[in-house]
């Protein structure tokens, strides 16, 4: 790339909007990150075959039209880009400045998910159906408008230049933020959703150069919290079974820890090549229970095998390592921190997801970002994806 | 801050590692084993029964067939998921069938060896009848009130039915089905037809006999199903095949006849009174045999007390299950005919007759029938105490003379080298094995009995199983029993000449069954070829495309010239004319159906005696044997004769019309069998006494030679299984020991 090496300007690049700054194909087309949006695109597309594979038989589900999920995840693939597009047309400073109002959206839409407007999926109050098959899940995006909260917090003064590090003040700030939407979303209860939340907290502290201090105490914070969850009783039940059976899956094979028994058997039938597309026993017989959401990892196991798993895991690697890259070759905090956040998000979230479809995690209802069928998180993993392109796109050319 | 993305970047990685690794675990190392999970996982087993191959008769008449029931069953893994273990739902069951609540509950509970029937010896993961004997009103009850009846269901099943043509019981040839236990399934598995756990075997019978022909082969359909059993995909069938037909020699009227003259003549003889026990007769068991003498199969079979078959189809009550195995019904369950034995009394003399023939004795020399004849001291007397002269081998067979075969046992056992034998020819023990007793006829029913030929090998063994206690209780002077258990301890292993006086007379410690007796009666009408007895007469593949027949087979060779057969051809001949049968015999066509008999009458100790009737024509053999049912030819003489006249179609005056007759000639074609395998089965009418004459009643107490009176002791010879043994035949003791007919 030309330019010169080491000049490095902070704060506002040229306001440019609308359909220019698509079109300048010198500045945009070029700047943008392909790899990354290349492995995305990719994932959602083996996203939305294993959708299909999982689907097609379950009339119960689809309503007797075994393209209905295909479809749907196609459609939400397309919003999907629609809305990165939309994302980096805006760009990341400008959402920047639309935070507040983005935060408080945020927190008032989970709030109508506790009111009788909210239904209930899978033991988790989270959801706002809409209606026509449409729901919504707002703590999918509250995971954004907490990095870009935090991001805000955090890097405004750095970015500034009136200092190296962000101080106790501004953490405790940027946490007490991160904590009002956390604390919505436990009153769902979405252990699952707060579990990513906290590391797209901690992954923020960690990259804003904040005292070690705060994030070794968060850790500790953490485990003790957890400990003292699990013993006053605040989880709910489904949510203990679910924990005995990652600590036993033999506990109660009918019952509890059916899910990773099953889950494990598919990924493990599936050998080297895989069974074939459309060809597995477990995925056709629907002994994987949420195949198409929480478990689709499982039909990659069980049709694609050991190659085709394992391209899902390259894929999301290399979707990573560009967000790494991005976060590393932006000059502003700001930047560096919405990265660091989304990088916390999409790695914890889809080692939680596969994680427990291979048993070494507890299950917790998370979808595996791009290939997971659901609206709520595909757009908001596309946005992710428009912000970090974004970050890339305008980063103060240095090299 | 780029040293912090730089962990998180090596956080990240290192997680993607660990999920990549575990996959490789799961996948690549453990993959194999997951595949056989995944395999398990959704293949289901649908079972579907064959239909059990029928028997019939001769004919082709089924004697044991399949009809569809509503069988009323309960889910043993769903009644223990409620509350009180399905109690509750047992008893609204047991309301809706009528049954008591207790039977319902006894027979869900499994087998085990402290639980007495009913019980379940299946698996416990099989429904388990507890009636097929449901109206559709009762299944109607349960199938719409399903929550009041979780684990029960109703459904029409094919089930095993006697159905008993022409009033045939047969219950204890044809048997019974029961349950596989879990032995029986493992045991199976390696052979080409292994056994289900809903299977039902044969237990008894011919069901048991030809179970693996009966059964076919169950039919296995391999679904793919989902994760609740819904079937997505089929994986692969293997059809039901039908079990094969059984045909048998079995002939339904003359069965049907066989028993119900069977019974007759021991429900007459209950009302007739014993002058020996001064009480009526018990006749509390029987048997009869009906063979075809050239090839050793078996026409009928009758044991008695009997019982219904029926009452196995579905599952027995415990009440009748009682019923069938206490001392009250005396084990309607035994086959009398190939399990009940006794001794043959006067109807061995024709093996003794045979002994003393190829031992050398002159058949027609004179032999002196006296009237008692005494050794070492006892007097053993003549049956009444006749005394007709010097007599004939055949005329001593003919009025059943004992003192003739005393003699002639006696002169043997001398010769044999008496108390102390050096290399005895034992003639008369030989040519009892030689006729075929003392081992299993080999008839194609389970669980026959040997009988017993009570020779020198034996009497060893049993002195050396009873001596210490023979030896402990015996006193010389001491108590009747004490003094022959002080002679038995003596000298109990020794044969004594008292021993083979009784043995050459069928009394002592012989023993044999009514299918033994057929044989060898069967051997001496065809002129001396032993066969293995057969009910099976072939095998019909159930599509008729199959009939492997079951040919008779030769068991052996009497030892006989067929001079000697020919000879007692003509002594039992005289058996009927003029000797001890003659008087139930009298205005029978002998010049045109030459009917051969030799009457027996076998002393039980304690007990009344035990009737022998073994007669033969060209054609058959009728073999009838009545417990405490006086002598042969009183007890079953009217009955055999019936049954005879039945077959030849013989009216009252004695005139043959063969058109009338059931049976003039055995049926050796096999039925006929339609192209689509079922057998062709003729509309049987049961045999009508043809209405000429008035029928003799043969059991008028007015016929010469029913009082039977047993001069002076009491009877006491040993079945066999007693303790006591051989108590009396100890030479020396003043005990007489007398015969009857």
């Amino acid at each position: 790339m030309a330019g010169t090496s080491g000049f490095s300007v902070s704060g506002y690049g040229p306001r440019r909007t609308g359909w220019s700054r698509l079109a300048a194909r010198d500045s945009v087309l070029r700047k943008l990150d392909w790899p990354l949006l290349l492995s995305a695109v990719l994932l959602s597309l083996i996203g939305s075959m294993l959708v299909y594979s999982a689907t097609r038989n379950r009339t119960a589900l689809n309503g007797g039209d075994p393209y209905f999920f295909l479809a749907r995840h196609l459609m939400n693939t397309g919003i999907g880009l629609g809305l990165m597009i939309a994302v980096m047309w805006l760009g990341h400073r400008t959402l920047r400045g639309a935070v507040p109002i983005l935060y408080g959206l945020s927190i008032l839409l989970m709030l109508a998910v506790l009111t009788p407007l909210g239904s209930t999926i899978n033991g988790a109050h989270s959801w706002i159906v809409i209606g026509g098959g449409f729901s919504v899940q707002p703590s999918e995006f509250a995971k954004i408008t907490i990095l870009l909260g935090m991001a805000m917090i955090l890097a405004s003064r750095v970015d500034a230049g009136d200092t190296e590090h962000p101080d106790h003040r501004t953490v405790a700030k940027a946490l007490g933020l991160a904590l009002v939407p956390m604390a919505v979303v436990m009153l769902m209860p979405d252990l699952g959703s707060v579990m990513v939340m906290a590391v797209i907290v901690l992954g923020c502290l960690l990259a804003s150069g904040a005292p070690k201090r705060w994030i070794f105490g968060l850790i500790g914070a953490g485990v003790v919290g957890a400990v003292a969850i699990t013993a006053l009783g605040i989880l709910d039940q489904y949510q203990i079974n679910r924990f005995a059976a990652f600590a036993n899956p033999d506990l109660d094979p009918a019952g509890v820890g059916y899910n990773t028994n099953q889950a494990r058997i598919a990924i493990g039938s599936g050998g080297l090549l895989g069974k074939g597309l459309f060809h597995g026993s477990q995925t056709t017989g629907q002994f994987v229970p949420e195949q198409q959401t929480d478990f689709v990892f499982t039909v990659a196991g069980e049709e694609l095998g050991f190659v085709g798993a394992g391209l899902i895991l390259l894929l999301l690697g290399v979707v990573l390592w560009r967000a790494c890259r991005i976060a590393r070759e932006t000059s502003e905090l700001y930047g560096t921190v919405v990265a660091a956040g989304i990088i916390a998000w999409f790695a914890f979230q889809a080692f939680e997801n596969i994680g427990m479809t291979l048993g070494i995690m507890p299950v917790a209802g998370l979808p595996l970002p791009f290939v997971s069928y659901g609206g709520s998180s595909m757009f908001a993993v596309w946005i992710a994806v428009g912000l970090l392109q974004s970050i890339r796109v305008q980063r103060p050319i240095r090299a | 801050m780029k040293v912090r993305v730089i962990v998180i970047q090596i956080l990240v990685f290192s997680l993607l590692l660990t999920l990549g690794g575990r996959l490789w675990y799961l996948q690549i190392r453990n993959g194999q084993q997951y595949t056989q999970e995944a395999d398990n996982n959704h293949v289901q087993q649908v079972v579907q029964p064959a239909v059990r191959g029928s028997i019939v008769d001769d004919r082709g008449v089924p004697l044991a067939d399949n009809e569809t029931r509503l069988v009323v069953s309960a889910s043993r893994t769903e009644l223990l998921k409620q509350p009180d273990d399905g109690r509750a739902v047992l008893s609204r069951l047991a309301g809706v069938l009528g049954i008591a609540p207790s039977d319902a509950v006894d027979k869900v509970r499994l087998c085990d060896a402290k639980t007495p029937q009913p019980c379940w010896n299946g698996s416990p993961y099989q429904p388990i009848p507890i009636t097929d004997k449901a109206t559709t009103q009762q299944a109607l009850q349960i199938m719409e009130r399903r929550e009041d009846f979780p684990g029960i269901t109703a459904e029409p099943t094919a089930v095993r039915s006697y159905p008993g043509p022409v009033g045939v019981n047969a219950a204890q040839a044809l048997g019974y089905l029961g349950p596989v236990t879990d032995k029986e399934v493992a045991a199976s598995e390696e052979t080409d037809n292994p056994l289900l756990r809903s299977d039902s075997v044969g237990r008894a019978g011919l069901e048991s006999q030809y179970d693996q022909q009966l059964r076919g082969k169950s039919g296995v359909t391999r679904y793919e199903v989902d994760n609740l059993g819904r079937v997505i995909g089929k994986a692969g069938a293997t059809p039901a095949q039908a079990g094969s037909n059984l045909v048998t020699s079995i002939d339904s009227r003359v069965q049907a006849l066989t028993e119900k003259e069977l019974d007759a003549a021991m429900k007459g003889l209950r009302k007739q009174y014993d002058p020996v026990t001064h009480e009526n007769f018990k006749a509390d068991s029987g048997a009869a045999v009906v063979m075809d003498v050239h090839t050793g199969r078996v026409i009928a079979m009758a044991s008695n007390p009997t019982y219904n078959p029926n009452v196995w189809t579905g599952g027995i009550s415990s009440t009748e299950y009682a019923n069938l195995t206490n001392k009250k019904s005396n084990y309607p369950l035994l086959n009398r005919a190939t399990q009940g034995e006794s001794a043959p009394g006067s109807t061995f003399k024709v093996i003794s007759t045979s002994a003393a023939i190829n031992a050398g004795y002159e058949p027609d020399g004179g032999y002196p029938c006296t009237s008692s004849m005494t050794v070492g001291g006892r007097e053993f007397k003549n049956f009444e105490g006749e005394n007709y002269g010097d007599i004939s081998i055949a005329k001593a067979l003919e009025v059943s003379c004992d003192t003739v075969f005393y003699d002639l046992a006696y002169d043997q056992w001398k010769k044999d080298g008496g108390i102390n034998p050096k290399h005895p020819k034992d003639w008369f023990f030989k040519t009892a094995h030689a006729f075929g007793l003392g081992k299993k006829t080999g008839i194609d029913l389970p669980n026959e009995v040997t009988g017993r030929v009570p020779d020198r090998t034996w009497k060893q063994n049993y002195w050396d199983a009873n001596k210490v206690a023979w030896c402990k209780d015996g006193k010389k002077n001491g108590s009747y029993v004490q003094q022959i258990e002080f002679e038995n301890c003596k000298d109990g292993y020794q044969i004594r000449p008292g021993d083979s006086l009784n043995y050459a007379i069928g009394q002592g410690d012989t023993l044999l069954t009514p299918i033994q007796e057929a044989v060898m009666y069967s051997a001496i009408a065809n002129g001396g070829t032993m066969y293995q007895p057969s009910i099976g007469k072939a095998v019909v593949s159930a599509d008729g495309k199959k009939v492997s027949p079951i040919r008779p087979k030769v068991s052996g060779h009497l030892p006989d010239t067929k001079k000697t057969i020919s000879y007692i051809n003509k002594a039992l001949e005289g058996v009927v004319t003029s000797g001890t049968a003659a008087w139930q015999f009298g205005g029978w066509p002998q010049d045109k159906i030459a009917l051969h008999a030799k009457t027996g009458t076998a002393e039980v100790a304690g007990k009344q005696s035990t009737g022998w009737l073994a007669t033969y024509t060209k054609d058959y053999a009728v073999i009838m044997t009545i417990s405490q049912g006086g002598t042969g030819s009183g007890s079953a003489g009217p009955a055999v004769r019936k049954i005879y006249e039945a077959m030849y179609g013989i009216g009252a005056d004695g005139s043959i019309d063969p058109k009338a007759g059931i049976l003039p000639k055995p049926v050796t074609a096999l039925p006929k069998i339609q192209s689509d395998g079922s057998i062709d089965a003729p509309v049987l009418k049961p045999y009508k006494v043809p209405k000429k004459k008035e029928p003799v009643d043969p059991n008028a107490s007015s016929s010469p030679g029913t009082t039977t009176t047993n001069p002076s002791q009491p009877p006491a010879q040993p079945t066999g299984d007693t303790g006591g043994g051989n108590q009396q035949l100890a030479a020396g003791l003043p005990a007489t020991t007398t015969r009857r007919d």
